[in-house]
């Protein structure tokens, strides 16, 4: 872990004035920002932990917690919420039972809402592992996370 | 690329490639904006290059992947030129008909053709659909004629003559003068003029001084920084150059949002090429003037987007306004001089300096100049990117570009700029927008998004929507903004939930005039707009969920319930299987009846129904 924090802090050039780019990155390599590579980061700039932990809690890109194998993001800007976004992230939630920005006990899926990803046109938009689902309703997604091996109960025959 | 070390030898460069380019030959442009790539434009890009490929074409057809062209609703979209033949949701196996049929044999391929709605013709050319029509696209227009990633495409269409024309001479006094007198507004939100801002960054003492581009853009159903900076990346740099050139700074940053993946590819492959020609870097076209970029990937924080949360940022701590007794003009990046303006108000500088301040005044209102890109979306006919001159009446833009309201519902608001703007009713249709009208009604410019409502959207619901989201985003540094939102979130949320009480909405006015007042920022003091502006148009829906307890709208959850209509139900059977809690009953091809006990109001049967048997009361 020492020499892949060591080499993602000297693509920065030590610089502090990178700390988000550099925690952006720690969280690509880890998928969120573990205890271990903060500590390290702190110790390789010289900064302290306390202000990783700020920018940590701040900035919504990053996670203290592991996240799912497969990430689901649900855009909630004003478009897509006028267009019913709100029926589809409940109904995500009843199905993987968990809040939005929680992640599932087994780790295969985190759910988050995101303010805009400026494609609203398309709402409401659901992107999964970076794919992106257009004009969404509540049995297409469904049907996405039928694909993605979860049991959907209410897809069932009754 | 071989170095350009004069203006003359750019202005060469660019030349031979205008040469070598034939006006004649024929040319596919693929939308490869976020809205088509979405609907898989990417693919078609491949396909066409492949079938090109095949036919052995290759130097005879030019296919283009362009950034977006703005009509986001009819994607992929695929314009072929010379003729200029615009092509609507082309399907990803269409390439080898549109070459053999359309490229090749001058045949046109009806079913690709817009229909106009209104009018039921079909339409053959870009330039003659009525969306179109009616923009006036000077800044965004150029995204169609240009590949984002290739400079040359850029320099094609003339770009980098604003840069050769100030390098070849003209003063930096002389360039601030000049955006100074063509009244150039920020396009981020302020509305401040570019100009003054200019001039107090060049007098301040202290060195470097710095300049940013504000490319964070958070506003909700706003994308027209994003397309911009996607779409026509060399446009941008070339107004960082002459805004850096004219302020005395050698160093630029582009604070960029990380969700925005592509704009942050495509700008960082400009800066790279820029950087390779020699128009960024060290002695500029033999000036002796030094200026490079450095691209700064956002966060994820709306407060952000304020420019001095934004300088904290890239200082590389959490993002916290902090008050502007002194502005970033004096004191700014690293406590240095900093100039910070929007991705579409650098985008309008090379504009001003290649064809005058006198014409750029010509266009617009009093006292805004200009067009300005509007995000047109929501419950609307057209979705996509506008650009229309400053002055054009709001029933304009949501009848004549926009094309109306989706299945022929009632429009009821627009909701123009972002979170902090206000929602302005029908009565104010014919307001003509610019900077001061739209602050008259309660509403703001914003950064342009212009969100439309239909009947079934609740005023009070979208106040505490936007509520919720300041909520989220609030930085929480001071407390009439941290608290103050948290109170009226849980006031509306009452509201909404059917718990509304007498006095609720005197309540809300009252914290409303508090945070404006004593927030700290401007995000916290317009925060207040969107509850202000609906109680001020909608007072009677407040009044209808505090004393009646209903939703008219059918949208807040304990304030209808739905019922299915006995005239429009076929006994489909297809709400009673997929309701969750198993409150619809019926025999196949027989009246279903909803069980208001069990029912939960989650809608699953409101969305799926395809007879729009399921109707709110």
């Amino acid at each position: 872990m020492k020499t892949r924090i060591k080499r993602i802090i000297d693509r920065y050039h030590s610089d502090k004035g990178f700390l988000v780019p550099i925690l952006q990155d720690v969280q690509k390599e880890y998928n969120y920002l573990n205890r271990e590579a903060l500590n390290l980061v702190s110790a390789f700039l010289e900064v302290p932990i306390s202000q990783l932990y700020e920018l940590g809690t701040f900035y919504k890109a990053f996670s203290l917690e592991p996240r799912g194998r497969h990430e689901m993001k649900l855009c909630t800007g004003t478009a897509c919420h006028v267009r019913g976004v709100p029926l589809i992230k409940d109904n995500i939630e009843r199905v993987l039972q968990i809040q939005s920005g929680e992640t599932t006990d087994d780790l295969e899926f985190t759910f988050e809402t995101v303010n805009c990803l400026g494609a609203c046109a398309l709402g409401p938009i659901l992107v999964v592992d970076g794919e992106y689902h257009g004009n969404i309703s509540i049995s297409k997604t469904n049907k996405i996370l039928k694909k993605l091996g979860k049991k959907v109960k209410i897809d069932e025959e009754s | 690329m071989k170095k350009v070390k004069t203006p003359q030898e750019l202005k060469s460069f660019q030349e031979e490639i205008q040469n070598n380019r034939d006006p004649q030959k024929p040319c596919i442009t693929i939308c490869a904006g976020t809205g088509c790539l979405t609907y898989g434009s990417q693919k078609l890009v491949d396909n066409f290059r492949a079938e090109v490929e095949k036919q052995n074409l290759n130097g005879k057809i030019e296919v283009r992947a362009s950034g977006c062209h703005g009509f986001c609703e009819r994607g992929p979209l695929v314009v072929i030129n010379p003729q200029n033949i615009f092509y609507q949701r082309v399907g990803l196996d269409d390439a080898e008909e549109i070459i053999k049929e359309t490229v090749l044999n001058g045949q046109i391929i009806d079913r690709l053709l817009y229909i106009d709605p209104v009018t039921r013709e079909k339409i053959l050319h870009e330039d003659e659909i009525p969306f179109y029509k009616r923009q006036m696209r000077l800044v965004f227009g150029m995204n169609g004629n240009i590949d984002p990633n290739s400079l040359e495409d850029y320099l094609a269409i003339g770009g980098y003559s604003a840069l050769i024309k100030i390098l070849n001479g003209m003063e930096p006094e002389a360039i601030i003068e000049e955006i100074k007198t063509a009244g150039l507004r920020g396009r981020g939100g302020g509305g401040f003029s570019m100009g003054l801002k200019w001039e107090a960054t060049r007098n301040a003492p202290g060195l470097p001084k710095y300049i940013i581009c504000n490319a964070d853009e958070g506003d909700p159903g706003a994308y027209m920084d994003r397309s911009l900076l996607e779409g026509n990346p060399y446009l941008i740099l070339e107004g960082m150059l002459i805004g850096a050139y004219a302020i005395g700074s050698n160093t630029g940053y582009i604070y960029v949002r990380n969700e925005y993946p592509l704009a942050v590819n495509n700008i960082t492959i400009a800066v790279e090429k820029a950087r390779n020609l020699g128009i960024l870097g060290e002695n500029i076209l033999g000036s002796g003037f030094d200026f490079d970029v450095v691209i700064v990937r956002g966060g994820g924080a709306f407060v952000c987007g304020e420019e001095t949360a934004l300088i904290a940022s890239i200082e590389g701590r959490s993002g916290e306004p902090r008050a502007k007794y002194v502005f970033p003009a004096e004191r700014g990046l690293y406590n240095k001089p900093t100039n910070i303006n929007n991705v579409e108000t650098w985008a309008n500088v090379p504009l001003i300096i290649n064809k005058g301040a006198q014409w750029y005044r010509s266009i617009g209102t009093e006292n805004s100049k200009g067009t300005k890109i509007f995000a047109l979306v929501g419950k609307i006919n057209n979705t996509g990117l506008v650009e229309v001159p400053m002055g054009i009446t709001l029933r304009e833009i949501v009848y004549d570009i926009g094309g109306g309201i989706p299945k022929g519902r009632k429009f009821k608001a627009v909701q123009v700029g972002g979170p902090s703007g206000g929602c302005i009713p029908e009565s104010h249709l014919d307001l003509q927008v610019d900077f001061d009208a739209l602050s008259k009604v309660g509403s703001m410019m914003g950064s342009g998004g212009l969100i439309v409502m239909d009947e079934n959207s609740c005023m009070v619901d979208v106040a505490k929507y936007f509520i919720g989201f300041l909520l989220y985003e609030s930085c929480g540094k001071c407390v009439p903004c941290r608290e103050g939102l948290k109170q009226m979130h849980e006031i509306l949320s009452n509201i909404c939930q059917g718990h509304g009480e007498e006095g609720d909405v005197e309540l809300l006015e009252e914290i409303s005039d508090f945070m404006i007042e004593a927030s700290l920022c401007a995000l916290g003091g317009s925060a207040p707009n969107p509850v202000l502006s609906t109680i001020r148009y909608f007072r009677d829906e407040y009044k209808t969920h505090i004393f009646d307890k209903k939703c008219r709208a059918g949208v807040c959850r304990n304030l209808f319930e739905y019922f299915i209509d006995k005239n429009q139900c076929d006994g489909c059977t297809l709400c009673r299987k997929k309701c969750p809690e198993e409150a619809i009953s019926g025999e196949k091809k027989e009246v279903h009846v909803i069980d208001p006990e069990k029912c939960i109001n989650c809608g699953i049967c409101f969305s799926l129904c395809k007879r729009e048997a399921i109707r709110v009361r």
